[in-house]
């Protein structure tokens, strides 16, 4: 084999057709994609007076905060008026059990069905994925039941354990695939030097996997910041999560609609997820699609 | 893989029960989350769904009852052809879409990382974020229709969330802004696998690349297709939020979806036997769908 053959990329004009037609149509795209963000962004800095005689494209001519000092701690859902900071801090307080406890099921259960399988085991395992298939409706008043009967329902207990049930299936199978793919010999070596179950996954299973709790910490924050139906029907409206409270003030038919405000408490909203995914990046890509593509 | 598993098991301790012990403790709330709130919640409700249950669940046994009279309902009625309208208008363009941005995607361009943030960012929001924001960009009053008007097309009429035979679009408009970034990483995730040498012999050969991507990358990526669509359905049995924020099921009751129905059934008329019912066929739905895809990953197992 001493044929010389051109090696690389062949050299493209910047400006041909077919680049113009590739950017073009992803620049039109991405418009559709940016114009709710953009239309969120301006609409909560104007005043009432500028939104009534303007159009909801035009940038704010004079930038005021008013409507997002209002959203945040006076804006009414009917029931108080004392703005989205009671949802967002509802919110914190569902989030962070919710995300410690569904996690730490998630990546133990994963470690039993990888390492230390038992008659069984993976016939739960089946079923538990079959779950993650099951509409939510179908197990709405089942879990009511079940809440009341361990006395949790309305408390934000009752909502983090609904949250770690359904957590499970697909951090399960994160976790479980995961620790799979971890080398043999750690595990036979860590044997041998006497560690047991606990051992083994608190010293070796862990601090070798810290990717796939991002990962799955990830997914977790964003479904759980997200969820409004479970937040609905299992706390009562002083515990509402953050998403139940937007919907209350936009949507509440007293008094006069504050569209500023309304988008300023839209963004409020959207907020924690954005943080979490522009900071995440390449790994929350890498957690849905490790959801989906095994899913 | 088994012997080396079989391997694993070390010292067996004498009892069965007893082997394994930690693991089996730790397998506790799997145990509990499938049989006892998965299996036995869907065994609880269908089995209620043939029961007269009004404000309290009992077992009065009245056979097909509540299926006849959920048939009969025009809400339900009104639900099911929503959602079926919706499912598949968005079924064919989220596939499409999502296909079209990766493969665009997939052409080495630059600010690759740019674009792909801008088309995935709305995943991360909420139903609710997604269904106000469209909320207020559709208001007849200050949105498009208004600003369309505004540049001299004064008969120009778009007000799809106020009109009840347009209202399925506005939610489209919402729902595929918010759910095609998901299907686009999934499908680039699929094409990034495909080898390089087969775009090199179609080149060779002088095939078209729009040709080559039906007739060669396409069918090549039949099970990232498949996955995409499970994906896209179940998520379509989900929708809720986003009607309740954008629409809460209005005009009247022109876009009711069944999830929505359940939820009012359940938990605001207080009539259980019809939610129970409802949500009985909801499953009856996603299990119609999911079989044949279980029993096609089998077969692909099997071989």
């Amino acid at each position: 084999m001493t044929a010389v053959t051109p090696r690389g990329a062949k050299p493209q004009k910047a400006l041909s057709p077919r680049n113009i037609m590739l950017y073009g149509a992803l620049v039109i795209f991405s418009l559709y994609y940016l114009l709710p963000l953009y239309v969120m962004i301006v609409t909560s800095l104007k005043d009432m007076a500028e939104i009534r005689v303007g159009n909801i494209f035009s940038a704010p001519v004079e930038i005021t905060f008013q409507p997002w000092v209002k959203a945040w701690s006076e804006a009414c859902t009917g029931i108080n008026c004392d703005g989205l900071s009671r949802g967002f801090w509802n919110s914190v307080r569902i989030l962070i059990p919710s995300l410690i406890i569904s996690v730490s099921v998630a990546a133990l259960t994963g470690y039993v069905l990888a390492c230390w399988r038992f008659k069984g085991s993976e016939v739960f395992f089946g079923i538990l994925l079959l779950g993650a298939f099951i509409p939510y409706q179908v197990l709405l008043y089942p879990l009511v039941i079940i809440l009341r009967e361990l006395g949790l329902f309305g408390s934000l207990w009752g909502l983090v354990l609904v949250h770690t049930v359904f957590a499970m299936p697909i951090n399960v199978l994160l976790f479980r695939n995961y620790f799979v793919a971890l080398p043999e010999e750690l595990f036979k070596a860590a044997r041998v030097d006497g560690a047991g179950f606990w051992g083994i996954f608190f010293r070796i299973v862990i601090p070798m996997s810290l990717p796939i709790f991002v990962v799955s910490g990830i997914i977790q924050v964003t479904g759980i910041w997200n969820d409004f139906l479970f937040g609905v029907v299992y706390t009562r409206p002083e515990n509402y999560p953050m998403t139940v409270q937007l919907n209350n003030i936009v949507n509440s038919v007293q008094g006069v609609k504050e569209y500023n405000v309304n988008m300023a408490a839209t963004l409020l909203t959207g907020l924690v997820p954005l943080v979490v995914y522009f900071f995440s990046g390449k790994l929350f890509i890498r957690g849905i699609a490790a959801g989906a593509v095994k899913g | 893989m088994s012997s080396a598993r079989r391997a694993r098991d070390g010292a067996r301790p004498p009892i069965r029960l007893l082997r394994n012990l930690s693991s089996k403790l730790a397998a506790i709330p799997m145990v509990l989350v499938g049989l006892g709130v998965f299996v036995g919640g869907t065994i609880w409700t269908i089995v209620h769904s043939f029961t007269d249950s009004r404000l309290l669940p009992r077992l009065n046994w009245v056979g097909f009852d509540q299926y006849e009279r959920l048939w009969s309902t025009r809400r339900w009625l009104v639900s099911i052809e929503n959602l079926a309208v919706y499912g598949i208008v968005s079924l064919v363009l989220t596939m499409c879409l999502g296909f079209f941005l990766a493969a665009l995607l997939d052409r080495k361009i630059r600010f690759e990382d740019t674009f792909r943030t801008i088309f995935l960012y709305p995943f991360a929001l909420s139903f609710i974020v997604t269904g106000l924001v469209w909320q207020w960009i559709l208001n007849p009053d200050f949105g498009i229709q208004s600003v369309i008007r505004g540049l001299g097309f004064s008969g120009f009429n778009f007000d799809p969330l106020y009109n009840p035979d347009l209202v399925i679009i506005g939610l489209l408009i919402a729902g595929l802004w918010q759910g095609t970034g998901l299907i686009m990483v999934i499908m680039l995730a699929g094409l990034r696998g495909i080898d390089e040498d087969i775009w090199k012999a179609t080149r060779v050969d002088g095939i078209p690349i729009w040709k080559t991507y039906i007739v060669v990358i396409i069918p090549m990526m039949k099970p990232v297709f498949v996955t995409a669509l499970v994906l896209v359905t179940s998520g379509i049995v989900k929708l809720y939020d986003l009607v309740v924020a954008m629409t809460s099921g209005g005009p009247g009751i022109s876009s009711e979806v069944p999830a929505k129905f359940v939820y009012d059934t359940l938990f605001t008329r207080q009539n259980l036997g019809q939610g129970f019912a409802a949500s009985t066929m909801m499953l009856v739905t996603v299990a119609i769908i999911l079989i044949p895809w279980a029993y096609m990953q089998y077969r692909e197992k099997r071989q």
